[in-house]
């Protein structure tokens, strides 16, 4: 079992359909990508409404980039990081594009509700926006929704 | 030249304040190398460094390392191991200045 | 120097929060050791042999007094009273307890400072040419380009878990002080038509596979400089290999990928990357240079300083090892030698970083850069206090007259701290450093860099000396490899192995006879070492490394 986590702490999973992985993706279907994925394979996949990245360890910081790229390219459907990401990781994964996380049950017992609202502040303190300023596409993608 | 016949012991630094420490015979740990328990069979020493990881609360990087007689007691096999038990060449800082009991 | 704003003193105070947490979190059992280490190490807490390691950034190498006065507070309120000054312009102290180092954090918040990415796998603490704002070479200081890639870097979303760490330096002279072809990025400030813009250099570094960089853009405009070294780490951030470590580092990635191939992935992302900058960037950079203006110069004629130097012979000899060409001919740019003989290279005491904190304040206009070369720097003394300057220094044993000479050895921690390391390096450096001295010929025998690594991963950048040594673990006991010829600088050249490894009481008869074989057959002390090992390649310096070795060859 999993625990979704998004700003406002653990909520409920609301997407219900099966993940496919990319080779057999179609069209309309939710996309699960593993850290692995080659960036070539991510112009014809934009289309998914929900794609859910694979953090294999949280020492695997992969996802990060895939999901920025994602939204660099112009995806504008839900983007979620899944496996092992830990609550220090919130803040990264919501500035790199993510909307939220869904986390293995074993990582959510030792991390409760309150280690990862200690880490919903990730609009705070980000050089990132600071250097860019607004012209961001992980901020607009996120707007739209 | 024969090769001594080398025993175990089971090391690990301490969680909060990092020091060097020994697994003992009572299951505890110390910072004081001559109380670490020594293994001659090598299926015990992997049984006991399971038991001395369990205890992660405590200790960073537990691990086995290798010990050779000397003279009625032990001492590390390498030269790593000395610099653990003994402390820098180049101040006289860490235990031998005189192991705290903690 | 660059001001703390309001949002860079507020992120610090975040992040000391978000890292006391996340110690509770530990000890609590909330995280593994598998997922603290991570996070203890981009706050740069490693573990290291005896103790916990905490390595504090120094970005650029550039403090204030009152920031070296708070080093030295923290090596007394919490650690032995001194701290050692590494290779990456980083201050380490070796004896934190892990409860108190949130306390460490917060103190070196309260002068703008951090431990931040000085560790893991991240983006780590930016270094800079050490004479940078100051020296008489210099086309345009590098540190506002430093500091605006710390505030790139500094907690990147992308870049906190990358396949391995990854280092940048950046130097803006004509002579490259910040071995800039030996890190993963290398950043050089050239000038074309009166507008400056960078030699962009990647895949160099040392450790277990030395690499020398490669230019990979010869001429990048200022304001593409974060999209396109954010381009770069993209880009190896997906393609490095996380299945083995030591072949994580982009230097090998540049080599397997080939480096035309590697630039055409990099210049696609750039174009990728390069409409997310408004262009915001390039108004904060401007005002960064700004808070770099420099310390407006006293305006006084050198006169009695000609009489000092001509008339003491100790202070002439001091000036002229350890004082540079400042970019001002009144001023000179003084090196305090951390090398005293028989000293650990590098390591200052609370009371030596005190006496720097107020002769900095007193004679150099308050500025005090840390060296990659482990020694500490006063940008700016005027030439008539130079005299003044050097007679306090000399009672707290910080007027070795040695920078750059056989006893200025860099020298990383080695098996007396480190957890890494397969052998001792300093009581090598110590026992080479007082050997020299005792002999009283290190000035004949002039500029000669020393480095030592005591493992391979080559902190204490062998490859680049030009006498290097390797100190291994060979079946239990310690040995040293010595290669020759390397070079640090714009001329970058990994050095040759010489041969069989010595055990440690063989190695100093051995540099001995090096040293001897080059003084026999130099064409003049003009002549470096390097200089004559380049002229000779390594035929006469072998013979003198392994006279057996020549003599069976002889009789064979």
């Amino acid at each position: 079992m999993s625990q979704l986590i998004n700003d406002t702490g653990f909520v409920p999973n609301d997407i219900t359909t099966p993940f496919v992985t990319l080779d057999h993706w179609t069209t309309g279907c939710a996309l699960q990508l593993t850290s692995d994925t080659d960036p070539n394979d991510l112009d014809r996949i934009l289309s998914a409404p929900c794609i859910r990245i694979e953090f294999p360890t949280s020492a695997d910081g992969r996802g990060f980039t895939l999901a920025r790229l994602l939204r660099l390219r112009g995806y504008k459907g839900h983007l979620r990081a899944f496996g092992h990401v830990i609550a220090d990781q919130f803040a990264m994964a919501r500035r790199s594009g993510f909307d939220d996380v869904e986390i293995h049950d074993t990582v959510a017992r030792r991390q409760p509700h309150d280690q990862w609202l200690f880490r919903t502040d990730w609009q705070d303190h980000d050089y990132q926006s600071r250097l860019r300023g607004d012209r961001s596409p992980i901020q607009s993608a996120q707007n739209t929704l | 030249m024969p090769t001594p016949k080398l025993s175990q012991i089971i090391t690990a630094n301490a969680l909060i304040n990092g020091d060097v420490i020994y697994f003992t015979r009572h299951g505890t740990w110390s910072p004081n190398f001559d109380e670490a328990e020594v293994f001659e069979d090598d299926a015990i020493a992997q049984d006991v460094l399971i038991r001395a990881s369990a205890q992660a609360d405590q200790t960073v990087g537990v691990y086995l390392t290798k010990v050779a007689a000397d003279n009625g007691s032990y001492k590390p096999a390498h030269f790593r191991e000395d610099f653990r038990k003994t402390g820098p060449s180049n101040y006289f800082h860490g235990k031998q200045e005189g192991v705290k009991n903690v | 120097m660059y001001k703390y704003n309001d949002f860079d003193r507020s992120f610090i105070e975040n992040r000391n929060r978000q890292f006391r947490a996340q110690v509770a979190r530990r000890i609590d059992g909330s995280l593994t050791e598998d997922e603290f280490k991570p996070l203890r190490l981009m706050n740069g807490v490693y573990l290291q042999l005896h103790a916990y390691m905490l390595r504090v950034a120094i970005p650029y190498g550039s403090l204030n007094s009152a920031q070296l006065r708070q080093l030295a507070y923290i090596a007394e309120r919490w650690d032995r009273g001194y701290g050692h000054f590494t290779t990456r312009q980083n201050i380490q102290y070796n004896w934190p307890k892990l409860s108190d180092i949130p306390e460490m954090l917060d103190a070196l918040a309260a002068v703008n400072m951090h431990a931040i990415q000085t560790s893991g796998n991240t983006i780590r603490n930016v270094t800079a040419d050490h004479f940078a704002g100051a020296a008489a070479d210099e086309i345009a200081d590098p540190r506002p380009y430093a500091e605006l890639i710390r505030q790139w870097s500094t907690d990147h979303p992308e870049f906190q878990f990358l396949p391995r760490k990854f280092k940048v330096a950046v130097s803006g002279a004509h002579q490259d002080r910040a071995v800039t072809k030996a890190h993963d990025i290398g950043l050089r400030i050239t000038e074309r038509a009166g507008k400056i813009g960078f030699d962009v250099i990647i895949g160099g570094g040392l450790g277990r596979t030395p690499m020398i960089g490669k230019t990979i853009q010869e001429f990048l405009p200022v304001d593409d400089l974060l999209p396109y070294i954010e381009a770069v780490v993209s880009v190896w951030n997906l393609l490095g290999r996380r299945d083995n470590k030591y072949k994580a580092r982009i230097k090998i990635t540049v080599h397997e990928t080939g480096i035309d191939e590697i630039k055409a992935l990099i210049d696609q992302r750039f174009n990728e990357i390069r409409p997310s900058f408004s262009g915001i960037d390039q108004s904060l950079l401007n005002s960064i240079i700004a808070d770099f203006q420099g310390p407006e110069l006293r305006n006084e004629p050198v006169h009695e300083f000609h009489t000092r130097y001509d008339s003491a012979a100790v202070f002439r000899s001091w000036i002229d090892t350890n004082t540079a060409a400042h970019r001002d001919n009144t001023h000179s740019i003084v090196s305090i030698s951390l090398k005293k003989p028989g000293q650990t290279p590098g390591d200052a005491s609370s009371a030596q970083m005190r006496v720097i904190a107020d002769l900095a304040e007193k004679y150099g206009y308050d500025e005090i850069r840390i060296s990659h070369e482990q020694n500490i720097v006063l940008p700016h003394v005027h030439k008539e206090d130079l005299f003044a300057l050097y007679c306090a220094l000399k009672p707290y044993d910080l007027a070795t007259a040695n920078i750059g000479l056989i006893s200025d050895i860099i020298a990383c921690p080695g098996m007396d701290y480190c957890a890494l390391a397969t052998a001792r390096s300093i009581p090598i450096a110590q026992q080479i450093a007082t050997h020299f001295d005792a002999l009283k010929i290190e000035h004949d025998i002039g500029h000669l860099q020393v480095k030592i690594s005591g493992c391979i991963n080559a902190c204490g950048h062998h490859h680049v000396g030009h006498i290097g040594i390797l100190g291994l673990d060979r079946a239990g006991v310690e040995n040293y490899q010595i290669t020759l010829g390397g070079d640090a600088t714009q001329t970058a050249t990994l050095g040759e192995r010489a041969g069989p490894g010595f055990s440690a009481d063989d190695l100093l008869p051995a540099i001995d006879r090096l040293i001897t074989a080059y003084l026999s057959v130099r064409l003049s002390p003009a002549e470096t070492f390097l200089e004559t090992y380049r002229r000779l390649g390594q035929a006469p310096f072998k013979a003198a490394l392994y006279p057996e070795t020549q003599q069976n060859t002889k009789a064979a």
